[in-house]
């Protein structure tokens, strides 16, 4: 069964005028404002495929700064985000793009503040489902649905039995877990969802280990 | 739980209760929620398709300035006594064409079951508020029939114009209205699934061809048909009409002709009202002066 609960056919409440282009592109924007952590100062979009053929219309880059914002779906502020979004300091920018994305509607997001840095691709799968895709340049697949912490480690042997034995002794359920590297003996991305949301101190354990150099938080 | 509508019409019989009931206990075991939470959270969206309605009806523009505007349009003629076919259909036709004025020009909506088919369902509701002035339980039961009528197409079908064309949205939005109509006004579950069965089968075939790539023409116009079209299947059911082919049928057809549909016909805005000479003109008009790479700092 792909659909199981009566919302996902009578609802969600959103601003119009598309689920996937509109609802979703929000959502895109909100996720990798949580794993920022914070507002940025600076965001840079890269628009792919039909998000890029037809934002304007759908408000596609509205939303995506809307979610940027932390606007949820349903937010009467979402048609005025850009005006907000410079309001409170933000510079945007938006970049159309003529490459061809794996998925039609795809969205590249770029958050800075100084010194700091992410950049999250992040996919509109249809009746307002997300997926982000990629982490500054890891690949991963999170759907921002369970809560869920990212660690950026050195590629090492013993790191992610780090994470997990803190993780098993503070009784945390691991629903998902991915872990991948671009180069052997570099750095590497471990993606965790779990059933509960972990606990700053626990958090900043796992910050404290040897060989993992950040974590990010990420909920729903 | 209930894979299919004769599943769920038997279910209803053998309790002797209404679909809405089905659903509501349904959804109250896969959400791990009570009665009280289940029905609160549907009143939310109710609460929205009205306020929707009424914001339509003062008038709406959308960003691209296709649409807006029709929805006053047709109520003044309705309230002029003018409509031939009508009032309560010509009403709910106003009302639908109101919800999706709004979802074009970005305001608030419930997407039911998305947003591009949003209108169907609350015009159908609020034309019969005002002829029947029904309980706000029986209007929030009535959300509830058509969400398990809607489960049962998602779930065999679709409700997605770019994987079924338009009769997956609009289609499923007239049908799961048209169910919920003859539980409104007492008829049998067996009753609700054929007037779905009705509806659905007079919208098969329906493409998705967004001009612009836009859910604003043919759309909004096309959420009118649905309502109308839910309202009379919804009387033919109540008539005693039955469908020929059963409703499991009729979805299991739908789900094969959108798989037959050719890819220009599935939202992707390369044929049908988008491939015309005004359609492409109207792409070109709303999107063309764009610049190639930074548009806006």
């Amino acid at each position: 069964m792909k659909y199981r609960s009566v919302f996902d056919i009578i609802g969600p409440i959103m601003v119009g005028p598309s689920s996937s282009h509109t609802a979703g592109a929000a959502k895109i924007g909100r996720l990798a404002r949580s794993i920022f952590g914070k507002q940025p100062k600076q965001v840079d979009v890269f628009l792919y495929g039909s998000f890029a053929e037809t934002h304007k219309g759908h408000a596609t880059d509205v939303a995506l700064i809307a979610g940027v914002l932390d606007f949820d779906t349903d937010d009467d502020r979402l048609p005025q985000a850009l005006v907000l979004a410079e309001q409170a300091g933000v510079e945007v920018k938006f970049f159309i793009e003529d490459a061809v994305p794996e998925h039609p509607n795809t969205a590249r997001i770029r958050l800075i503040d100084g010194g700091e840095q992410l950049e999250v691709v992040g996919i509109s799968i249809g009746g307002g489902k997300v997926e982000i895709v990629e982490l500054n340049g890891f690949e991963l697949r999170l759907s921002g649905a369970c809560p869920a912490i990212l660690i950026l480690n050195h590629d090492r042997y013993g790191v992610i039995a780090g994470v997990t034995q803190i993780l098993s002794r503070e009784e945390v359920n691991i629903g998902h877990m991915e872990v991948s590297r671009k180069e052997k003996g570099q750095m590497a991305l471990m993606v965790i969802e779990t059933d509960d949301r972990i606990a700053e101190q626990v958090i900043n354990e796992i910050r404290d280990l040897t060989g993992v150099s950040r974590v990010l938080r990420m909920e729903d | 739980m209930f894979r299919n509508v004769a599943e769920l019409v038997a279910l209803a019989e053998q309790k002797s209760c209404k679909i809405a009931h089905i659903m509501i206990e349904q959804e109250m075991q896969v959400a791990q929620l009570t009665r009280e939470e289940v029905i609160e959270r549907m009143g939310r969206n109710l609460d929205v398709m009205e306020q929707a309605v009424e914001r339509g009806l003062s008038g709406v523009k959308s960003h691209s300035g296709l649409t807006g505007g029709d929805a006053v349009k047709i109520q003044q003629y309705v309230q002029a006594g003018k409509m031939l076919s009508g009032y309560t259909i010509m009403d709910a036709v106003s009302k639908a064409v109101a919800t999706n004025e709004v979802n074009a020009a970005m305001g608030l909506i419930c997407a039911t079951p998305t947003a591009g088919a949003a209108g169907v369902v609350p015009g159908v509701l609020f034309a019969l508020k005002e002829k029947l002035n029904p309980s706000r339980e029986q209007m929030i039961e009535f959300l509830f029939t058509a969400g398990a009528f809607g489960l049962v197409v998602a779930n065999n079908a679709s409700i997605s114009g770019a994987a079924g064309g338009c009769q997956a949205e609009v289609g499923s939005a007239s049908a799961m209205a048209a169910a919920s109509v003859v539980e409104l006004v007492g008829g049998t579950p067996r009753q609700a699934g054929h007037g779905m069965a009705i509806a659905l089968k007079n919208l098969l075939g329906l493409v998705c061809d967004p001009v612009a790539g836009l859910v604003e023409v043919p759309c909004v116009k096309r959420n009118a048909m649905g309502a109308a079209v839910a309202m009379v299947a919804a009387d033919m059911a109540m008539a005693g009409v039955e469908s020929v082919i059963p409703c499991d049928e009729v979805i299991e057809a739908m789900f094969r002709i959108g798989q037959a549909m050719p890819m220009t016909m599935k939202e992707t805005a390369l044929g049908g009202l988008a491939a015309t000479p005004t359609g492409v003109r109207l792409k070109q008009e709303i999107f063309g002066t764009e610049p190639s790479k930074v548009v806006s700092s």
